[in-house]
């Protein structure tokens, strides 16, 4: 019972944190969309009933959700053993090519053997391209924010050649993509709508950076290294090891979410999987503080504002970047708000 | 063959590293400062569309170059206020200037989309244009800028190596408390930093809409901003090495095009990789020996905690 | 008439008295020492003159006039530089550069010949010759230091205080910084040389101030004092009577549980390198050592504990060749440790009391994926109740602890499993005196159940209290070894200090 008295404050105080913001949020955009000639009122009127009142809209959402939830923990999980990874583009653009060079490969395998071994491949491309730089960090070569983000460049690369390569397209269509995944490989989806299997894999994945960082030993292992990695080492906890390790399963998290969109939504390998998932990722994961259930809240309303701006696009004539803008001043707000936290 | 193929890519190369070359400069002047700008993508676009939308309602080209400058060096200051001032995380913060920028941008953009205008004048000296491979082809017919490139180089070169400012704003990139104790105010300097880098940005985004292509269409600085961040450690944080990148990154571009146009088999992409994959070697060359080239404050909040 | 002069400076922090009625003076052209061992206030009267802080009481007063020192810039402003024991160095820059950029009168666009010409002429004056160009990170620590000292003379100060500068020289380097200082006295410069070196102070100083927990202990003008003097002062009477009983480094009889033969350890940068260690630490026994700061005691701690590599010799626990293993396995196999500060060595602040007993125990409370919490909890709670300690209440995180319960929280982890060694390094340092007699009286509690303590410590009276042999170290290696009450501190203090005696024990 004091365990939940522990929990209950400062999980109050996190939800009134993310209001605050949401609050503040749209009262700025709304006044922004006032300077551009819109209503405010019906802005929002419309965001809510096609998103949130409209069956269809609110699976949108899920579909938006399950990358994002997956490159979030992808950032989450490294970040508390205080190591930056912003490679999640690039880490899920290689569980993609992993996961499609193994539906490619094996196109005649039963549904029960192929979609597992695609979920793997996939995660082992994001963490194998993610621990190219645990590896080097490790090894105190190269910062490792530095070397995520330059291999964030070369994977999209590696992507494209086998697209308009070895991958091509069977069916010769003029479009960028490789020939179509056996059905075997793509994930189930459900009710008629895009939300596929990859949301219970993202969901899980979530389930699973709780379970590791707050009940497992090794959750406190990795803890102890981000909280004071000195007193880490001289307790014998081996240091190195972990760097590469917890990046490895980051970027597998990645690489998972691109699993997810190249199985469950497109069912080929495209270019352009992902716009800026990896990005999008990291300031979620920033947003909520690491916490499980804040980048659950997050990535929701991450989903909901990217869609109010395809819907607003239509309903209101808003240009999308509008929405940008709005992601902006919650950023800006978040930003200003701390004079002076290290760590993140 | 030959020949056509080399200043084919020579020139391609030059007209669309121009661009590359300021944005790489400006973010130098500022990762020189231990800040890292992750949002020059929206400082680009910042200065192509205030740019572009000037020269369009005013139909002076040479107004819109002043506002994107101008703009570009502002918006960079609001980055700044959010790293110095409030001490935010810097990659955060960048992230969310380049939302802030890409929205910005199109709302100050797409008023004007399809709008004609006259770019930047662009001139060609005299005595070169006979000679048989600039004849047909784009070499040494260049708008202010591009002609400018090289002498802006030099001249940041100059700024952070040879005058005092230089020396407070690398040791304060290096070691903010160094600077310190040396009576430097630390953030000033940074605030410096980042308007003249904030400019430079703004100039490279206004080249892509009042020269290369003018026109304005969103996102169209197409990743140009992270393709300079990856310039700025290639070219290990050294303005004129960043000359000789922004050439080899454009030129890996060019070459590509000019590869297709000739039918050519070689996979464009790997040609792309390539300058990337060359800057992660320097990175590990160096790191081996004596670790990182970049200045050794980088990003104190970046990196979470001291 | 004096150069610089401090009158009765205090300055208090919290429970300690740093400094006690100071009283300093500085004349032109002279050597001055402030000699004293760690804690003794040096480093707060030194942080006082140039400004760092501000004193409680007392005046300081430059050429006569009362000045206000309120930060180093105003110090540096009135001619008084500093040089720290960590240098104020940019190593990726030139050294051209990092003197330019402490000039106060550095013009917009740098001249840089002229400044290398200054650089030059300063370096033939005084006998520091540093390449402009050089890198510093190029440099070796001795050509940094000139660098800093360049610094200071080219920013025209005329007061300069230099903070344990040999430490991190080799002996050809000292004698060259001391020609320097020879060269800058005859031209009426005042160096303020602040060390616990007692034949370098005795080589090189016009006069002497010798401090002792914060009070001045005694002075001598030039040519007045003598090492025995100098060490009575810096230690103290008494702790130890009777006549030097040196003790053999490694006593026949049972299997020690520790044992050093020829132990040496590589140094990078500022650390001490070891050179030949011959040590032993037998069951039931503390063996102290003693030694002043850069004497590499803390780089024995970890070659013991496994954190640092032997480059020659062995390191045996309980007969097995330990001289590879890494600190995880030295801790598997019975070896604890008790640092100073447990929150930057020993401890995760942001982690709760529960979670830090668990880290360390390695393999022991290990459950599958999880942790056996139950069997955790009561076996520290089995220690604390043997170690007479109220068990701590195990959900908070153990940065609130005050120091002293923090301590005795690592304490009570360490010896929850029986360790055989305890390496304790400068365990009672910044605690209470309440605090610090209760880690003491563990200590010898672990040693009267069988197992070897290892106190790595710099404060002579607890030495005298708890050691049962004494080791004496020196710049990296073992000037003496005596038994409990064979050894005097003046004896220790020479060897300490680096003072060779060699018919004192």
């Amino acid at each position: 019972m004091a365990e939940t008295g522990r929990l209950a404050a400062p999980a109050v105080r996190a939800a009134l944190r993310y209001g605050a913001i949401t609050a503040v949020a749209l009262a700025a955009f709304a006044a922004v969309l006032l300077l551009a000639g819109k209503d405010p009122l019906r802005a929002y009127a419309d965001t809510f009933s096609y998103t949130l009142a409209n069956a269809y809209g609110f699976s949108e959402l899920l579909v938006r959700m399950t990358p994002l939830l997956l490159t979030a923990v992808a950032v989450a999980l490294p970040s508390r053993l205080g190591l930056i990874n912003v490679g999640g583009e690039g880490q899920l653009y290689m569980g993609a090519w992993l996961a499609s060079a193994g539906a490619l490969l094996f196109p005649g395998l039963p549904r029960w053997q192929l979609l597992p071994l695609v979920a793997l491949l996939g995660f082992a491309g994001g963490a194998l391209w993610a621990a190219i730089p645990g590896v080097l960090r490790a090894a105190r070569l190269v910062n490792e924010t530095i070397a995520t983000l330059l291999l964030n460049y070369v994977a999209p690369l590696i992507v494209s050649y086998f697209i308009f390569g070895p991958w091509r397209d069977a069916q010769g269509s003029a479009y960028p993509q490789s020939s179509a995944f056996a059905e075997a490989a793509r994930l189930p989806s459900f009710f008629d709508t895009r939300v596929h299997g990859g949301l219970f894999i993202a969901l899980g994945a979530l389930v699973a950076y709780w379970l590791i960082m707050e009940k497992t030993r090794w959750g406190v292992d990795m803890r102890a290294i981000g909280g004071n990695p000195e007193a880490a080492r001289r307790l014998g906890l081996p240091v190195a090891a972990w760097i590469v390790i917890a990046l490895a399963i980051g970027g597998g998290f990645a690489g998972l979410a691109g699993m997810g969109e190249a199985m469950g939504i497109h069912g080929r390998l495209r270019q352009g999987l992902s716009p800026g998932y990896g990005f999008t990722g990291f300031l979620i994961a920033w947003l909520a503080g690491g916490r499980p259930l804040g980048i659950l809240f997050m990535a929701f309303l991450f989903a909901i504002i990217t869609s109010a701006g395809d819907t607003l696009q239509i309903t209101q004539g808003l240009p999308y970047s509008a929405i940008n803008l709005l992601l902006a001043m919650i950023l800006f707000i978040v930003l200003a708000r701390r004079p002076r936290k290290a760590g993140k | 063959m030959t020949t056509p193929l080399i200043s084919g890519v020579l020139a391609g190369a030059i007209l669309s590293g121009t661009s590359l070359l300021y944005a790489t400069l400006g973010e130098t002047i500022v990762e020189r400062a231990g800040i890292v700008n992750l949002g020059l993508e929206g400082i680009l676009l910042i200065g192509a569309s205030t740019g572009f939308a000037t020269a369009a309602a005013t139909g002076s080209a040479w107004l819109g170059l002043l506002v994107a400058a101008l703009a570009g060096g502002l918006a960079n200051l609001l980055f700044g206020w959010l790293v110095v001032s409030r001490r935010a995380n810097q990659l955060a913060s960048g992230l969310a200037m380049m939302f802030f920028g890409f929205g910005l941008s199109a709302l100050v953009g797409t008023p004007y989309v399809g709008a004609v205008i006259k770019g930047l004048p662009k001139w060609r000296p005299a005595w070169l244009a006979p000679l048989p491979w600039v004849r047909n082809s784009t070499l040494f017919n260049y708008d202010l800028l591009t002609w400018m490139a090289l002498p802006v180089a030099v001249l940041v070169w100059w700024a952070l190596f040879r005058t005092r400012w230089g020396l407070g704003v690398r040791a304060v990139g290096e070691s903010p408390a160094a600077a310190f104790a040396a009576g430097r105010s630390p953030g000033l300097l940074q605030y410096q930093a980042l308007g003249a880098g904030g400019v430079l940005g703004g100039l490279a985004g206004a080249h892509l809409s009042l020269s290369l292509t003018l026109t304005w269409a969103e996102y169209m600085t197409a990743g140009r901003g992270f393709i300079a961040i990856a310039l700025v450690i290639f070219s290990k944080w050294h303005p004129l090495r960043a000359v000789a990148g922004a050439l080899l990154f454009g030129g890996a571009e060019a070459l590509q095009l000019q590869l297709q146009a000739r039918g050519s088999d070689f996979s464009p992409f790997l040609l792309e990789m390539f300058p990337y994959l060359l800057t992660i070697l320097v990175l590990l060359a160096w790191g081996g020996a004596r670790r990182l080239a970049a200045p050794a404050g980088l990003g104190r909040t970046f990196y979470g905690s001291e | 008439m004096p150069l610089l002069e401090v009158r009765g400076v205090s300055k208090r922090y919290g429970p300690v008295l740093a400094n006690d009625q100071v009283d300093l003076t500085l004349f032109g052209g002279e050597v001055h020492a402030l000699l004293g061992e760690n804690g003794a206030g040096k480093s707060t009267l030194s942080k006082i003159i140039y400004g760092f802080t501000q004193p409680d009481a007392g005046t300081v007063q430059l050429a006569g006039e009362p000045v206000a020192l309120r930060s180093p810039r105003d110090a540096r402003a009135l001619g008084i530089g500093m040089v720290f024991q960590n240098f104020m160095l940019i190593p990726a820059m030139s050294v051209l550069e990092n003197i330019a950029l402490f000039l106060t009168d550095l013009p917009a666009v740098v001249r840089r010949e002229a400044v290398a010409r200054r650089i030059r002429e300063f370096g033939e004056r005084f006998g520091l010759h540093v390449d402009p160009s050089a890198l510093v990170r190029q440099l070796s620590v001795g050509d940094q230091q000139k660098v800093e000292i360049l610094k200071l003379l080219l920013a025209r100060a005329r007061v300069l205080i230099l903070d344990e500068p040999t430490k991190v020289l080799a002996p050809h380097e000292v004698e060259a910084l001391f020609r320097v200082f020879h060269a800058l006295k005859a031209e009426g410069y005042a160096i303020l040389f602040i060390t616990h070196k007692l034949r370098e102070v005795l080589a090189c100083a016009d006069r002497i101030t010798v401090m002792r927990q914060g009070r001045v202990a005694g002075g001598f003008g030039p040519g007045q004092a003598d090492a025995e003097a100098l060490v009575k002062l810096m230690f103290g009477e008494g702790a130890g009577a009777g006549a030097p009983a040196p003790a053999e480094p490694r006593p026949a009889g049972a299997e020690p549980i520790l044992e050093l033969r020829g132990a040496s350890a590589r140094a990078a940068g500022s650390e001490t390198a070891l050179t030949g260690l011959d040590l032993c630490v037998q069951a039931g026994e503390i063996v102290g050592v003693a030694g002043v700061s850069g004497s590499g005691q803390k780089e024995l701690g970890d070659l013991i504990l496994g954190l640092r590599p032997l480059s020659l010799g062995s390191k045996r626990l309980c007969g097995d060749d330990a001289s590879n293993w890494s600190i995880a396995r030295m801790r598997e196999a019975g070896v604890a440790f008790v640092p100073e500060d447990p929150l930057v060595m020993a401890a995760v602040p942001g982690m709760s009391v529960r979670e830090n007993l668990y880290l360390g125990t390695g393999r022991r409370y290990r459950k599958g994926a999880g942790i056996n919490w139950r069997a955790l909890e009561s076996a520290m709670a089995e220690s604390f109740r043997a170690l007479a300690f109220p068990v701590p209440r195990l959900d908070p995180p153990i940065g609130a602890l005050s120091g002293g319960n923090l301590q005795r929280v690592v304490i009570a982890r360490e010896m929850a499993h029986q360790p055989r060694l305890i390496v304790a390094l400068y365990p009672t340092r910044g605690l209470d005196v309440r605090s610090a007699a209760s880690v003491r009286d563990l200590l010898r509690r672990a040693r009267d159940g069988g197992s070897g303590v290892l106190l790595i410590s710099e404060d002579l009276d607890e030495l005298a209290d708890m050691a049962d042999r004494l080791f004496v170290m020196f710049e990296g290696a073992f000037k003496g070894c005596f038994a409990r009450g064979g050894w005097q501190k003046e004896a220790a203090g020479h060897l300490m200090t680096g003072d060779q005696e060699a018919d004192h024990g």
